[in-house]
């Protein structure tokens, strides 16, 4: 039996592992990452457009500040966030990206005098502030009222993960590739590390440590087309709700991204709409101004995904072999403008569609992109109910995007909850010690190579690669964009009926070394219990909020569904998921429950919201004097690690 | 898109076999034919060869967007990314599928970048070296830097550690030590960055010898294999330079 000990262990080698691991390393723990690939090859990598911190340097950010990104995240999350998480989120932002520019990301900067950009189809010109010439700039993106979203021209996510992981490197901490994590070791509700699959010679291995932390990323591939890596299969979500004590939090919260290419689904960057990007139907017509006039290709991302299938259902789609799709057109931007900033975008065109979007318009389709759900933590980061468990970025269900997640604040929520969640994961080792028999490590081992041993030697007769495909067909077909009680009965049928079959699995290769066939053997019925989670949820969720849009429940409910969805899988032998709910207290928002502003407003609104907007106001009222910074702190208390609580500065403006 | 491909031609796509952890196994060509999809690439052919035909099948994707540089192989004898390899590009239909040389095998076309990368960044230290960093108070407005500075240290910083520059160099087959492209392009990265404190001298005893800039060839299979077209040849000729006036 190898065992390998350690204080912090961290599972997932992206932006939020490799910032946790910092952090505890920092703090003087032994660290150490497991990750399925290479650090560098994370899906991480693939952020194009950029982060969102309201540094409020460029012209077109000017009196942005904490408060105006915090009200952009709780709409766009269709008040389906905990809010102050999303205060811990927006004052810590700029400190983030600050850190991340003396780790060596080269930000794009400020120019200072006069500049052309495109806003709403027309050139203007802009100029840029003598003082802010050199500080970061920032780019226009959905859902905002600032350009807020900083960036290093759309290759961001690619120079945040390369400075990370090379600091991860100068702190000398170790990245076991190539390793999955199968299960958590746990007893009486306190989590002791995971056991390990080499993925090279198969060999199983014990991590025993004082904290377990899951940054595995989203669960996007249990959908056929998705933005997503391939390696986004959630497993770190599944074996945390494997314990049977973990929960996973609003699963059902999934979004589709509205400018994915068709057909195989690679993204093209919400910058390509922040630059001055427009869509198009099959006649060439502008169509966004007709639905949203107010921000139009720049709405928020469920909004303009659902704009963009409305018209294409009116039959304004392009037809194609693939299904229909509408065009996105940056042909408008030049070809200066898409070399230097959209070159990604650019590359993408060329090898996968054979096109020049500086000539050409780019087919696109809304497709998944991100997982708003993931396991249930407190704002430290922990499972509330499994002690030393803790989660960060797609991985975590935290919750600063509640049902809708903004452009640009995946990526920054994955380095923000890296530094605050690590502080939390280092006191934490500072304050627990180790207390495991090693016979509990060997019955979870014992257990996992039985398991293994099982699904080399069945002989059921079932096809792994049939049954995946099985079920990303239902989720495509059932559990998309838009939603219907008929379709989510069909979902959840389904799937449990492959849940079924994925017992009869019979693998043709049956060696335990390396092995493509047996990863998938293990993580499909993993990924089974996922996609139950997120049918179940959406079936019994019967309002439309955010990112899950029910045509059978059109409004946002808030008297009855201003709540989060909690899912446990407590038995093995259980065929659904056990679903709970958890109230979102509007006594206690900063922001009470409101109107997004986008279409006709039909919430049903809960009675504490009047109650809790006038308390606001008379909160306001008896505090004239009080800055903002004061009045947000009477309204809605929240804590961060002492070392983050400081005031950002900003240009022109200081510390206020 | 892809129109211009004859829907249902037959590819015959040769792949080198060879899995080490297997005692006793032996390196082989195995040739597996099937039909073209319109806008199929490497990654999805060689997937649907593993799912259809041998699932013990080995290779490397995890973006399959030509981002995440996991899938360099060497595709009719060139190092190339192969999620982004259309098939219709081979013209006869036949595509030889090797792994990438210079990496050690995991197994058929997997090799280990990942533990390559990590060593060469050890080595050169890739990092911005600044003792002063930690003391920098996050809460204040950023160091500035010019607009133009922050966009070419961009240029040198789109290298995705593929391995394909590694794999095409003349020089690391005869030096098992050579540093490789990929090391220079980021040492030239960190020497371009002024929030990097590392003087010349500190550049010097990194790269200033025979496994360093001075054992370069100038073959420059890097410059012509570099999937991001990164200029590597502009940066070698640049650090090799600069180190030769040092001493």
């Amino acid at each position: 039996m190898k065992i390998v000990y350690t204080d912090s262990l961290v599972i997932g080698g992206g932006l939020a592992g490799l910032r946790i691991a910092i952090a505890t390393k920092k703090r003087g723990f032994d660290t150490i990452v497991l990750s399925l690939v290479p650090a560098k090859r994370s899906h991480s990598a693939a952020a194009q457009g950029g982060m969102q911190a309201s540094l409020g340097a460029t012209i077109k950010g000017v009196g942005d500040d904490e408060d105006v990104h915090f009200g952009d995240t709780v709409k766009g999350s269709d008040w389906g966030c905990d809010q102050a998480v999303a205060r811990m989120f927006v004052n810590t932002a700029p400190k983030a990206i600050r850190e991340l520019s003396t780790w060596g990301v080269p930000w794009s900067r400020v120019q200072k005098g006069d500049r052309q950009v495109v806003v709403n189809a027309e050139k203007v010109t802009i100029t840029e502030n003598d003082e802010a010439h050199g500080l970061i700039t920032a780019r226009d993106f959905g859902g905002t009222k600032k350009w807020r979203t900083c960036y290093t021209a759309d290759g961001t996510g690619h120079t945040m993960l390369y400075a990370v992981d090379n600091k991860a490197i100068e702190h000398e901490i170790p990245v076991h590739e190539r390793k999955e994590a199968i299960a958590l070791i746990h007893k009486d509700n306190v989590c002791y590390g995971a056991v390990v699959r080499d993925l090279i010679t198969g060999e199983l291995l014990a991590y025993v440590a004082k904290t377990t932390t899951i940054a595995t990323g989203g669960y996007g591939r249990i959908y056929s087309v998705s933005t997503n890596a391939i390696i986004c299969e959630g497993i770190g979500q599944a074996i945390a709700m494997e314990t049977g004590v973990a929960a996973l939090g609003n699963m059902e919260a999934v979004q589709f991204h509205p400018t994915a290419i068709v057909p195989v689904g690679i993204l093209t960057t919400e910058g390509c709409r922040g630059d001055g990007g427009l869509l198009r139907d099959k006649d060439g017509y502008r169509f966004m101004p007709d639905y949203e006039p107010g921000k139009k290709e720049l709405a928020s991302r469920d909004v303009v995904s659902r704009r963009m299938t409305e018209h294409i259902r009116k039959g304004k789609g392009v037809p194609s072999r693939y299904g229909d799709h509408l065009w996105l057109d940056i042909t408008i931007l030049g070809k200066e403008h898409i070399d230097k900033n959209l070159r990604e975008v650019k590359e993408i065109c060329e090898y996968f569609l054979g096109i020049d979007p500086v000539k050409d318009y780019i087919p696109v389709r809304p497709t998944q992109h991100y997982s708003m759900g993931g396991l249930r933590t407190k704002p430290t980061g922990e499972s509330p109910t499994l002690k030393g468990l803790f989660a960060a970025g797609e991985a975590a269900c935290w919750d600063m995007h509640g049902f809708n997640r903004l452009g640009g604040n995946s990526v920054a929520e994955t380095v923000v909850a890296g530094m605050i969640v690590g502080e939390y994961v280092a006191d934490f080792c500072e304050e627990n010690s180790v207390n495991i028999e090693t016979g509990l490590v060997e019955t979870f081992l014992k257990q996992e190579e039985k398991k293994i041993d099982e699904l080399i030697a069945n002989e059921g007769g079932e096809n792994v690669y049939e049954i995946k495909s099985a079920m990303q067909k239902i989720m495509m077909d059932y559990v998309g964009i838009f939603r219907t009680g008929d379709d989510l009965e069909k979902a959840v049928k389904g799937l449990k009926e492959l849940r079924k079959r994925s017992k009869n699995i019979t693998i043709k290769n049956k060696i335990r070394s390396s092995n493509p066939e047996l990863v998938e053997a293990i993580r499909v019925p993993k990924m089974l219990k996922l996609a139950l989670c997120v049918a179940q949820g959406a079936l019994l969720r019967t309002e439309s909020r955010g990112a899950h849009s029910r045509e059978d429940f059109t409004a946002r409910d808030d008297k009855n569904w201003l709540k989060r969805t909690l899912t446990y899988w407590r038995n093995e032998s259980d065929e659904m998921p056990e679903v709970e709910y958890e109230d979102l207290d509007i006594m206690t928002m900063e922001m009470p429950p409101g109107s997004r502003g986008y279409g006709t407003d039909n919430t049903v609104h809960h009675p504490d919201t009047a109650k809790r907007v006038a308390e606001v106001e008379e909160i306001k009222k008896a505090n004239p004097k009080a800055d903002r910074h004061e009045l947000q702190h009477l309204l809605m208390p929240y804590d961060l690690p002492e070392r983050l609580r400081g005031k950002n500065e900003r240009v022109g403006r200081g510390f206020k | 898109m892809s129109e211009n491909i004859e829907k249902g031609r037959i590819l015959k796509i040769s792949i080198l076999r060879f899995n080490p952890q297997l005692k006793g196994d032996k390196p082989k060509m195995v040739t597996y034919e099937l039909e073209e999809a319109p806008g199929m690439t490497i990654f999805i052919a060689l997937n649907e060869i593993r799912e259809k035909f041998d699932s013990s099948l080995q290779f490397d994707f995890v973006c399959r967007a030509g981002i995440c540089g996991s899938c360099g192989m060497i595709i009719n004898g060139q190092p190339d990314l192969a999620c982004r390899a259309l098939t219709s590009k081979y013209p006869s239909g036949e595509i030889t599928l090797m792994p990438l040389p210079a990496f050690e095998l995991i197994g058929d076309l997997s090799v280990n970048t990942g533990k390559f990368m990590r060593a060469m960044s050890e080595r050169i230290g890739s990092w911005i070296h600044d003792q002063a960093m930690d003391e920098i108070d996050l809460t204040r407005l950023e160091e500035k830097m010019e607009p133009g500075l922050a966009d070419k240290i961009y240029e040198l910083e789109r290298c995705v550690e593929c391995g394909c520059c590694i794999s095409a160099c003349g020089t690391k087959r005869m030096r098992e030590e050579f540093l490789g492209a990929a090391g220079f392009m980021r040492i030239a990265r960190f020497h371009m960055d002024p929030r990097d404190k590392r003087t010349d001298d500190d550049i010097y005893e990194i790269i200033g010898d025979d496994d360093g800039i001075f054992g370069c060839m100038s073959l420059l299979g890097c410059e012509d294999y570099c999937p991001k077209d990164l200029p590597h040849q502009t940066q070698i000729a640049y650090l090799r330079r600069k180190m030769v006036n040092l001493r």
